[in-house]
């Protein structure tokens, strides 16, 4: 056999393996139904803004978030773990498949700082503080997305409010970790320290 | 056996593996790819950002009489005088910067046969398919006395800007004591929590300035949309059910619906046949389809445009699809995020198929966002897709606000409201 042809077969064959597969996903698939990444994506966008970069004042940046925390906060989102307003009823309807779909379409689109107000004094008492108690695990002034870290730099400030007040009341669970940097902090600051820090991150524009 | 031609098989099956694998466009050589869009609301203007989104090198024009569009969301807002006029006002620079081509002028008539768009204003504009979102009309003649000229003196207030800002003023105008009533509309119509986000917001302004005053919601319907969550936000505001209550509704099991209105006297005239004397008077008709739809022959018996609900193409006239308001979503609300999810569905489907290719799977979602007091705002939201045998779009998760939500959630849910505007805004207009 001419090894071009060889080549056509085996491409064909790929191309008919793969429909057979995301058929069969069909089948299996009680929730979305097995749309494309952008075909679900552009579904998220009405809340969330074009490209998931949101207008504010409150719903949160998405586009350029770490793949592994959306994976992660999705699936708290679902089961209750991460409380939520309205997100747990969403997230309920995505299959494993389609938050990785979303989690691989946001985390390749450029993280766009939102531009909003800050107390210039209290963002500078915060990059202090960010970097003794924050910086290790939210890399570069909380701008980097690696790993589970989510992006804390030119997110809206009501979003970093709400969420961090859900992390102290219990409501959301810390990691170890943060748990324990999180409780020296206000020892040595107040809750006053968080909000200082909380201005850092919305100075990052 | 049949005589295969290696080189033909190659070139068959190299063109399918490659459009296959690598997602490339299958070029259909001399295929024109021009797209008409009638009415530039959140499903059209979504729609024609989205077509160019999916496919650049579709010619898409967008024709709306308006040079600005006010959307109904957030409109209860201006009416109890929380938000500006300005600040729900859009124009249609985002689509021109987008590459679309946008033309104002009212469409007169649709060729499903010659595939022509004519205006008003003698333009033609020939298509290869034609997306038609039309949103609402009135159906005046369910409400005796009441019509298109009537709409100055009792605005129906349900397609935003002028009547809008008529309605805001004339609660300005009314003494403290006054009575304002609100008529809605019977099932199917824009926006189902619409009527009683107004009653929360005008009973929040009232409140404020002119306290003694009350609002009578007089309903054709049985229940409505968020029915318990704005109950609930009623008696923690405005002593719904107590002697004092600001906000008194009255249902279908009381006859309560609108059947005539004296214009002159601002009274209305319920099915039951109780007679109130009003001094602000909100009245929502029943609806249908917008006029175009009825024109190029789209609607049904229902008054409301039957579709295909994987690619929303008319199953009436082919080549034609019809979005929003206007069309049967079967499982959808009319929203404005509904437009705007079936807007991409739709787009994604005709772009694929202007490029001969199958439409991709759909996903549909809508999130609903009402205000019933200051820091209190509570939302429904639902993930959806297509029914394996397409006859309808199936509710796979979402729900209501829970009724126990700590109160903080409520709050958060009203900075969520006004995000959700601002992003879907931009996500329909562009910018």
């Amino acid at each position: 056999m001419p090894r071009k042809m060889r080549h056509v077969l085996w491409v064909a064959g790929l191309a008919v393996g793969l429909a057979a597969t995301s058929a069969q996903a069909g089948e299996k698939k009680e929730l979305m139904s097995g749309a494309s990444g952008q075909m679900l994506a552009a579904q998220c966008d009405g809340c969330h803004g074009p490209g998931g970069a949101s207008a504010g004042p409150a719903t949160p940046n998405i586009g350029g978030i770490s793949k592994d925390y959306m994976l992660e906060v999705m699936e708290g989102f679902a089961s209750g773990e991460v409380p939520s307003t309205i997100m747990g009823r969403i997230a309920k309807g995505y299959s494993k498949e389609d938050v990785a779909k979303l989690a691989d379409h946001y985390s390749r689109l450029k993280w766009v700082p939102a531009k909003q107000p800050f107390d210039a004094k209290m963002a500078k008492e915060g990059a202090k503080l960010h970097e003794k108690y924050c910086e290790k695990c939210h890399e570069d002034g909380g701008k980097k997305a690696e790993e589970d870290a989510a992006i804390l730099a030119g997110q809206w400030m009501p979003y970093l409010q709400f969420t961090m007040a859900d992390f102290l009341s219990g409501r959301r669970e810390m990691t170890k970790k943060m748990k324990k940097k999180v409780k020296k902090l206000i020892k040595a600051k107040g809750e006053k320290g968080l909000h200082a820090i909380v201005h850092f991150y919305a100075s990052q524009q | 056996m049949t005589k295969v031609n290696r080189r033909t098989f190659i070139q068959a099956t190299g063109v399918a593996a490659a459009a296959g694998v690598a997602g490339m466009p299958t070029v259909v050589l001399g295929a024109s790819k021009k797209v008409v869009v009638v009415g530039g609301g959140p499903g059209g203007a979504t729609c024609a950002r989205y077509l160019k989104i999916f496919d650049p090198g579709i010619e898409v024009t967008l024709i709306e009489p308006n040079k600005q569009y006010h959307t109904c969301f957030m409109s209860n807002e201006v009416i109890a005088g929380k938000r500006s006029i300005e600040a729900i006002r859009h124009g249609y620079d985002g689509l021109k910067k987008a590459g679309i081509n946008v033309v104002h002028d009212r469409v007169a008539a649709i060729d499903p046969a010659k595939k022509v768009v004519k205006t008003a204003g003698g333009q033609e504009f020939a298509y290869d398919r034609c997306v038609v979102a039309p949103g609402i009309d009135f159906r005046y003649d369910t409400i005796e006395g009441y019509d298109e000229n009537a709409i100055k003196d009792v605005p129906h207030a349900w397609k935003a800007g002028e009547q809008t800002m008529i309605l805001r003023k004339q609660l300005e105008a009314m003494q403290d004591g006054g009575t304002v009533v609100i008529c809605p509309p019977p099932n199917p119509f824009r926006c189902p929590p619409g009527p009683y986000e107004r009653a929360s917001l005008i009973a929040s302004y009232l409140k404020k300035h002119k306290p003694k005053s009350k609002i009578i919601i007089l309903d054709p319907k049985g229940k409505f949309s968020k029915q318990g969550l704005f109950k609930a936000a009623w008696k923690k505001f405005y002593g719904f059910g107590t002697d004092n209550a600001m906000i008194e509704w009255r249902g279908g099991d009381q006859d309560a619906g609108v059947v005539a209105v004296d214009v002159a006297s601002k009274t209305v005239t319920t099915k039951f046949g109780d007679k109130v004397k009003v001094d602000v008077l909100n009245v929502i008709p029943a609806q249908k389809a917008g006029k175009i739809a009825h024109v190029a022959g789209l609607a049904n018996d229902s008054g409301w445009c039957p579709v295909n609900l994987h690619t929303f193409e008319s199953t009436i006239h082919k080549n034609i699809h019809v979005i929003g308001d206007a069309s049967i979503a079967k499982g959808m609300p009319k929203s404005g995020y509904a437009a705007n999810s079936e807007a991409k569905v739709c787009a994604a489907s005709v772009a694929a198929l202007l490029n001969g290719k199958e439409p991709p799977v759909p996903a549909y979602v809508n999130t609903c966002y009402s205000i019933a007091a200051d820091d209190w705002g509570f939302s429904v939201a639902a993930v959806y897709r297509l029914a394996k045998d397409g006859s309808k779009i199936i509710k796979v998760s979402g729900g209501l606000t829970p009724g126990d939500a700590p109160p903080e959630y409520y709050k958060r849910e009203v900075f969520y409201a006004h995000s959700w505007y601002n992003n879907i805004t931009r996500d329909i207009f562009g910018g």
